[in-house]
């Protein structure tokens, strides 16, 4: 008995609680469901407006995808400082093999790597089409190659410049080539075109946010006579709102996917090109597309932006509405 | 029920609407309030639903002091009343269903227990039939009587109505004071708003008429204003 009468207000508390949350979130759900069912009722409009913004969406990240390409290209060359030793004619297979092992012992050498000049006749034929023309020489034109990459480690310019001066004086060695400095140009360029985005997509996120906003501005202000209505038969200003948050939810998700869409088949339409070009650079680098972390980054935005471009026009719209 | 002390109703701008208005409606009266057009009819039901803050004097709804509602509970004040307006002002791209629903759906009911309630109520018009129609699809008349569905769907305390014949033949306008008459009988304190005052008189309820914002008489029988 006494446990009874104890246990009482907690349990009215808790269901009189169960049931404002289930009131809360039935009224979630119409309002999710109801917003959706706007979109679906002016297909045509909302589709555009959605366009907009997917493209909107897409442009950022699509620069942000090509600098990244770019990136992952440049980090692979910069990562393989490399020396080209053109050996003197003279030298023969035999002697260049052994001077490439020589090379070794030098201890800022990690590795050489040589390319006989009959492979390198056999690949520049395979690629370059000149393969008849080549035909025609009586003797192979080109040199023995080493391909010499020093100890990554405190590489500065001036010892790779000393480097490169020790390696030329050699009586093997015709030239030494390394050329660091468009490398160098190549990041720098990079930063500005980095900087170019940030700042681009800047704009564009604003661009999203007016255009998210006043699409619900004037979805308030199309819709009036209900919002009034609403009011004065007790709806709170949160009830009101919903609908138009969900709203810009939708037309962020939607626009997200749009970009997503607009993103994938691009670089599905550029995958083949850039391999074929690859390939004649003898690499094997494919193009970086959107993973799986920056397709949801992508949609993410997209729903922040319309969540964040919608409560802004709520905000500054509903409450300015009073039933009369 | 509702009761009003000393009330002024001024404008911002200098429009005095309501001047020194004491009266007081019991539960469960039905009052016509006439007057003519500017008289201050439409204010005195504006003041109750909150619409409008009134500027001196004390008004007493249920219980409740005007003053001491704050904004932020003006929504749940608003739930204990019913409104039926002259334009109907119903949602021409929801179906008759939906806009008696409103109410309900404002106040968080669950969807069977709308589904229930909307039924009676359009039962208790004779709409049943037109449930899924559209307003647009309605006469004035069957408009009319949607509207007063709506207003009476969540059990609403008071029902305010502000011209809910302005639109209708005189038979029409009799059947829905019939209406009213009907909800009031359950208990609802009905005020209506009205200057067709032939109809009024058949109805022998009581009168208050308005003049400039002042009370002229306050029985049976209306003046003319």
């Amino acid at each position: 008995m006494n446990m009874k009468k104890n246990t009482r207000p907690h349990k009215t508390f808790k269901s009189e609680f169960k049931r404002r949350f289930d009131m809360w979130l039935l009224q979630h759900a119409q309002a999710f469901i109801f917003s959706l069912g706007q979109y679906i009722k002016y297909p045509i409009s909302n589709i555009l407006t959605t366009a907009v913004i997917g493209i909107s969406l897409a442009l950022p990240a699509s620069f942000y995808l090509i600098l990244d390409n770019v990136r992952h290209v440049s980090s692979s060359w910069d990562g393989s400082l490399q020396i080209t030793l053109f050996l003197q004619t003279e030298i023969d297979d035999k002697q260049a093999t052994a001077f490439a092992n020589n090379l070794l012992k030098h201890k800022i050498i990690n590795e050489t790597r040589l390319i006989k000049r009959a492979d390198a006749l056999a690949e520049y034929q395979n690629l370059s089409g000149f393969a008849d023309a080549l035909n025609t020489l009586d003797e192979n034109p080109l040199p023995n190659v080493v391909l010499v990459k020093p100890t990554l480690d405190n590489m500065d310019e001036a010892r790779t410049e000393a480097l490169i001066k020790e390696l030329e004086a050699m009586p093997e060695v015709d030239s030494a080539q390394y050329d660091s400095r468009w490398i160098k140009r190549l990041l720098n360029l990079l930063n500005i075109i980095n900087r170019a985005i940030v700042i681009l997509s800047t704009l564009l996120t604003v661009a999203v946010l007016l255009i998210i906003g006043n699409t619900i501005r004037l979805a308030i202000h199309n819709r009036r006579s209900e919002i009034e209505i609403t009011k004065l038969f007790g709806g709170t200003d949160s009830f009101i709102q919903r609908p138009f948050l969900y709203s810009g939810f939708w037309y962020g998700i939607f626009g997200g996917i749009i970009a997503w869409l607009l993103i994938t088949i691009s670089m599905q339409m550029l995958s083949g090109p850039v391999k074929q070009l690859a390939n004649l650079y003898s690499s094997d680098f494919q193009l970086i597309g959107l993973g799986f972390g920056h397709s949801l980054i992508l949609l993410g935005s997209g729903i922040a932006l319309g969540l964040f471009g919608s409560w802004i026009a709520v905000k500054r719209h509903l409450r300015a509405i009073e039933p009369v | 029920m509702i009761r009003f002390t000393n009330v002024h109703m001024r404008y911002p701008g200098g429009n005095e609407a309501l001047r020194n208005i004491n009266l007081h409606i019991a539960q469960g009266a039905m009052v016509y309030i006439t007057g003519r057009s500017g008289a201050g009819k439409s204010t005195l039901l504006r003041l109750i639903a909150l619409i409008d803050r009134h500027t001196r004097g004390q008004v007493i709804i249920n219980g409740q002091n005007l003053e001491r509602v704050r904004n932020r509970r003006i929504p749940i004040f608003r739930r204990h009343i019913g409104f039926m307006f002259q334009d109907h002002r119903l949602l021409n791209d929801r179906t008759v269903f939906d806009n008696v629903a409103l109410p309900l759906v404002i106040a968080g009911y669950r969807h069977q227990e709308i589904r229930k309630r909307v039924q009676a109520a359009l039962d208790k018009v004779s709409l049943l039939p037109k449930v899924n129609s559209y307003p647009m699809a309605l006469s004035g008349g069957e408009q009319q009587r949607v509207g007063v569905a709506r207003a009476v769907v969540h059990r609403p305390a008071i029902l305010l109505a502000d011209e809910p014949t302005g639109n209708l033949d005189p038979a029409l306008s009799l059947d829905t004071m019939k209406l009213f008459e009907q909800f009031n009988q359950v208990g609802v304190t009905v005020l209506i708003a009205s200057h067709d005052l032939d109809m009024i008189k058949r109805m022998s309820k009581r009168i208050i008429t308005l003049k400039t914002g002042r009370i002229l008489t306050h029985g049976g029988t209306p003046t003319e204003a």
